[in-house]
């Protein structure tokens, strides 16, 4: 359904670009006269949210690089060199750590709106596929921001992640060994290691960027899915979409504005809520905190490697966990996209939001007792979830009614009966 | 066997097949250098080697020192402590290896453990083999697990008092690095 081109230059000027480079023809049928289902709900500002919070982590981020001085000596303490002498560094580097996690909290939302109304299903596959990529490029990245501040947290997150590569010692003794002292440049976690993540950490959020330009593409070809999952129908088009400007550009402003309020709440009455207290001690190689918890965005995963009693085994589970999201697509047998018109997967729907919540209190929690039980139920619950209920639902179950078209939803969905019904054109 | 040519094939193919073979090779080696200069440079691997002088250390006190970026635990084991360790058998162990480093297949004994007649000084890489962590138990007053060696905070793997893994997540026994003996009370580790 990507739409035909109905931009017209006006100037001269604009004439003269549009026959050598068509760049504002393309911005014009991308984000002025794109056709965009009309029912959208607030649940699809997400996108937008996410551009607005890639963009802060970018600015800020290279503002705070002007700063950071990444050696094992310096790195502490350029920190709080920021926080105390530079001008507004405070407020840089909180609103760069507070978007990390406001970063995951809307791409967390964005993914469960996407399984919700069946988003990733054909022909969307592809722009899911990039958008599970991209949240493994946000993983990586924030692991390795994270990982600069080289405070005690800091320094044990890399130590613990980067050693979970000599598991690889189960199946090629001396493999997963060679692996982590390639990752490190040396014997142990050490400044060779702090050069590179900060090397690195500058270079995925342009990755993020580029990748984030295929999804965007993508999604541009069939255009967006709805609430109803129902497709938009040629007869209807004019009646069931919007041209994304001026209606979905304010939306989409309006939506960040609201998300703005909550982050400049964190940044400015809680910047450490969401962080550790014992990564404001420096990194000490020969001392490990008492209890190494991740962040609250890693605490799933991480209660997942934990749940699984092998080194091995938890490792695989953990990116398992990334990796089984890619055959979602497939994995999901309904013809029925949103799940508004699937009785019998909805409530599974809802268990797996609430598994992985628990996983995400249970990663917090010390690893023992009940605690491993509970995780392990979990941890089960997350890969059946995608194995078995996703397949098997999909095959057992009679779906509700669907509307006929988008305009149909729209107009029978009012309360008031005077309005009027929609008769599709003949 | 006669050799024939499939009259599809033609030079054209061969230059095509030998010019991507050849570039192919030629980007292979090129990529090296890029992944080999993470590997551990020069000035690390030059750090390979330290001296300790053992005759500070009391029986039943331990002392960390830094090798190679790593920490290395030195106790000087008391003889309930070592007594303790010898009476473990082999079988009963979750890793039956010594993990020596020179060696590591050897079986995870005592005596396979230390140096010979040197058996009170228990020398290992304090890195737990879970995820990395620092066991607890060099300083006095630290928790030293169910077996009385050490214990790792992070994910509660236990250590005897030979360094051996005997409940918890960590797979193998605590690394024994290469150590010789320089005098009576002086070691080189590396």
């Amino acid at each position: 359904m990507s739409h035909p081109s109905t931009y017209e230059p006006k100037t001269g000027l604009t004439r003269w670009l549009d026959s050598r480079l068509p760049l504002m023809r393309f911005l014009n049928d991308t984000i002025v006269t794109f056709p965009t289902p009309r029912n959208l709900s607030y649940l699809w500002t997400f996108g937008g949210i996410l551009a607005f919070c890639l963009a802060v982590q970018i600015v800020t981020g290279i503002v705070l690089a002007m700063h950071y001085a990444a050696t094992t000596g310096d790195a502490f303490s350029s920190i709080e060199h920021m926080m105390r002498d530079v001008n507004y560094g405070w407020l840089i580097r909180y609103t760069h750590a507070v978007g990390a996690s406001m970063f995951f909290l809307a791409v967390y939302i964005h993914m469960f709106r996407g399984l919700y109304y069946g988003s990733y299903k054909a022909p969307r596959e592809v722009i899911w596929m990039l958008g599970v990529i991209i949240l493994f490029l946000m993983i990586a990245t924030a692991f390795m921001g994270y990982s600069l501040v080289w405070g005690q947290m800091s320094f044990w997150a890399v130590t613990v992640i980067t050693n979970l590569f000599s598991s690889l010692d189960g199946l090629i003794p001396g493999l997963g060994t060679s692996i982590v002292q390639w990752v490190w440049g040396g014997f142990a976690v050490d400044n060779a290691t702090l050069n590179r993540l900060f090397s690195l950490h500058y270079l995925f959020p342009f990755i993020i960027a580029g990748v984030v330009a295929l999804h965007i593409w993508a999604l541009h070809i069939p255009g967006n899915n709805n609430p109803t999952g129902v497709d938009v129908s040629e007869k209807l088009k004019e009646k069931e979409t919007l041209p994304f400007h001026p209606y979905y550009t304010v939306k989409d402003v309006f939506a960040i504005g609201v998300f703005a309020i909550l982050f400049a709440y964190i940044i400015f009455y809680a910047p450490n809520y969401l962080g550790h207290a014992d990564n404001y001690v420096e990194a000490n190689p020969l001392q490990t905190p008492p209890h190494i918890v991740p962040e609250w965005y890693f605490l799933p995963f991480y209660a997942i490697l934990r749940a699984v009693p092998s080194k091995l085994g938890g490792v695989i589970a953990m990116v398992g966990a990334i990796i089984v999201l890619f055959f979602i697509p497939w994995l999901d047998t309904s013809r029925v996209r949103s799940t508004r018109y699937r009785p019998l997967y909805k409530p599974f729907f809802f268990f797996f939001l609430f598994t992985c919540i628990a996983l995400g209190y249970l990663g917090a929690k010390p690893a023992e007792g009940w605690y491993v039980i509970a995780s392990q139920f979990f941890t089960f619950y997350y890969f059946a979830h995608f194995l078995i209920v996703m397949p098997v639902v999909g095959i057992i179950e009679t779906p509700k009614p669907r509307p006929k078209s988008i305009a149909e939803s729209i107009f029978n969905e009012r309360r008031d009966p005077s309005s009027p019904r929609l008769v599709p054109a003949e | 066997m006669v050799a024939t040519l499939d009259e599809n094939v033609t030079r054209r193919d061969f230059i095509h097949i030998a010019a991507l073979a050849f570039g192919g090779v030629g980007a292979a080696a090129a990529l090296w250098p890029l992944l080999d200069q993470m590997n551990p440079d020069a000035s690390t691997l030059s750090l390979a080697s330290i001296d300790l002088d053992l005759t500070p250390i009391e029986p039943g006190q331990a002392v960390t020192v830094v090798w190679r970026g790593k920490p290395v635990f030195v106790r000087n084991r008391t003889p309930e402590e070592i007594e303790k360790a010898k009476a473990v058998q082999v079988a009963e162990l979750k890793d039956p290896t010594a993990q020596v480093m020179d060696a590591p297949e050897m079986p995870a004994t005592d005596e396979n453990r230390t140096k010979p007649g040197k058996e009170q000084w228990l020398v290992m890489v304090g890195i737990c083999t879970h995820l990395g962590c620092i066991p607890k138990g060099q300083q006095t007053g630290d928790t030293r697990g169910d077996f009385g060696g050490w214990f790792c905070p992070c994910h509660g793997s236990h250590y005897d008092t030979a360094g051996r893994v005997r409940k918890g997540p960590a797979p193998t026994n605590l690394a024994i690095p290469p150590y010789t003996f320089e005098t009576d009370t002086k070691i080189k580790i590396g």
